[in-house]
């Protein structure tokens, strides 16, 4: 409970003003959410595509192609996320 | 709180007066400061700084490739060498590891691009000029309409407008039942989701960028103080570097990523698998 009010509170700082909450600084909050997920799947792609390439290097060619549309779709989430605040007004 | 903001209100606080423990608060970097004052307008379509910065970067384009291959010989000298490190880098980093050895007559194409988008972002760091064009979303989404153009149409091209859509929509061994679910993902994805991402993030790594840039670059003009806030200052000043430093290195990234990906894009519509 404590936790919660504290969070609340955080919330109310960061919109600047001590009664209203903008939608423009809970946009900002949540593209961080939003980025959890993307971050930790690129981190995995090019990780594994590393080791991977460790592994069999004559292999790097394809590898990374499909690296690169991996990236892509996973990105997209992410950059989803930054276009979804400017749509909610 | 309130005595600063009534200070606020009585001093004359612009960005370039305010210092820290003058009453006036930090002046934070919004997305107003990428809106200029346009130099003349054509109807309501303004001409600024972006736009000029643009037409710069063809000219250096064009400008540096017509003198490193205006006379080219068998063995380079001088500026072709450096020219041709670059058309090298993008042909065997780029080109070839996506298209192979067919993809040869799309050297030009991703060569340019490479070269533009990089020239453009590389302005956001050089002094004066302080600005990466490409964080004007307009600029990114006529490249990537460019792209999308292209990679549809040489997909209808060579597989047929029909099998083109087929190919893209089923993706090849996938079970039949999991079909309704697959077919609208994959047609979003390719058709919508493909170049909007692409113009995104490029957009969004210039803007952010150039964000962090100026937080830090205020804040030390805001820290300059005869007081403790020198020392800050100093940090921020140094942050500055390190952080200009970074672009250098997301500028070159993010024109290689937008390249790779169009080579990518460029070499499904090639195959029908993908």
């Amino acid at each position: 409970m404590q936790l919660a009010m504290h969070v609340h509170h955080l919330l109310y700082v960061a919109a600047g003003t001590t009664n209203t909450l903008h939608i423009t600084s809970l946009g900002a909050l949540t593209y961080g959410l939003a980025a959890i997920g993307p971050g930790v799947g690129i981190g995995l792609i090019f990780g594994n595509t590393i080791q991977a390439i460790a592994r069999q290097p004559e292999a790097a060619g394809r590898v990374t192609g499909l690296m690169w549309i991996g990236f892509a779709l996973t990105e997209s989430l992410a950059l989803i996320g930054i276009a979804v605040p400017f749509f909610i007004k | 709180m309130s005595d600063v903001f009534a200070a606020e209100a009585v001093k004359n606080c612009t960005p370039s007066a305010s210092h820290i423990f003058s009453g006036c608060g930090y002046p934070a970097p919004s997305i107003s400061d990428f809106y200029f004052t346009p130099l003349f307008k054509v109807g309501s379509v303004g001409f600024g700084k972006p736009g000029l910065l643009f037409l710069l970067s063809i000219i250096i384009v064009i400008g540096f490739f017509w003198l490193a291959f205006r006379s080219p010989k068998l063995v380079p000298r001088g500026m072709q060498n450096v020219g041709e490190l670059g058309i090298l880098f993008v042909r065997d980093q780029i080109l070839r590891p996506q298209l192979g050895k067919r993809g040869d007559k799309w050297l030009p194409f991703l060569c340019s691009l490479f070269f533009f988008i990089w020239v453009n972002n590389i302005f956001g760091i050089i002094p004066i000029l302080y600005f990466p064009a490409m964080s004007k979303y307009g600029y990114p989404v006529a490249l990537a309409a460019i792209v999308w153009v292209i990679y549809m149409g040489l997909g209808m091209k060579h597989q047929g407008a029909f099998g083109y859509f087929k190919n893209m929509a089923v993706p090849q061994g996938a079970p039949w039942w999991i079909l309704p679910l697959l077919v609208p993902i994959e047609l979003f994805s390719n058709i919508l989701v493909r170049p909007f991402t692409l113009s995104v993030r490029l957009f969004a790594n210039m803007l952010a960028g150039h964000v962090l840039l100026l937080v830090f670059t205020v804040a030390t003009w805001y820290l300059l103080t005869l007081s403790i806030g020198a020392l800050f200052a100093a940090t921020s000043f140094v942050l500055v570097i390190l952080l200009t430093g970074l672009e250098v290195l997301i500028q070159a990234l993010q024109a290689f990523i937008f390249t790779i990906l169009t080579a990518t894009y460029i070499s499904g519509a090639y195959e029908t698998a993908h």
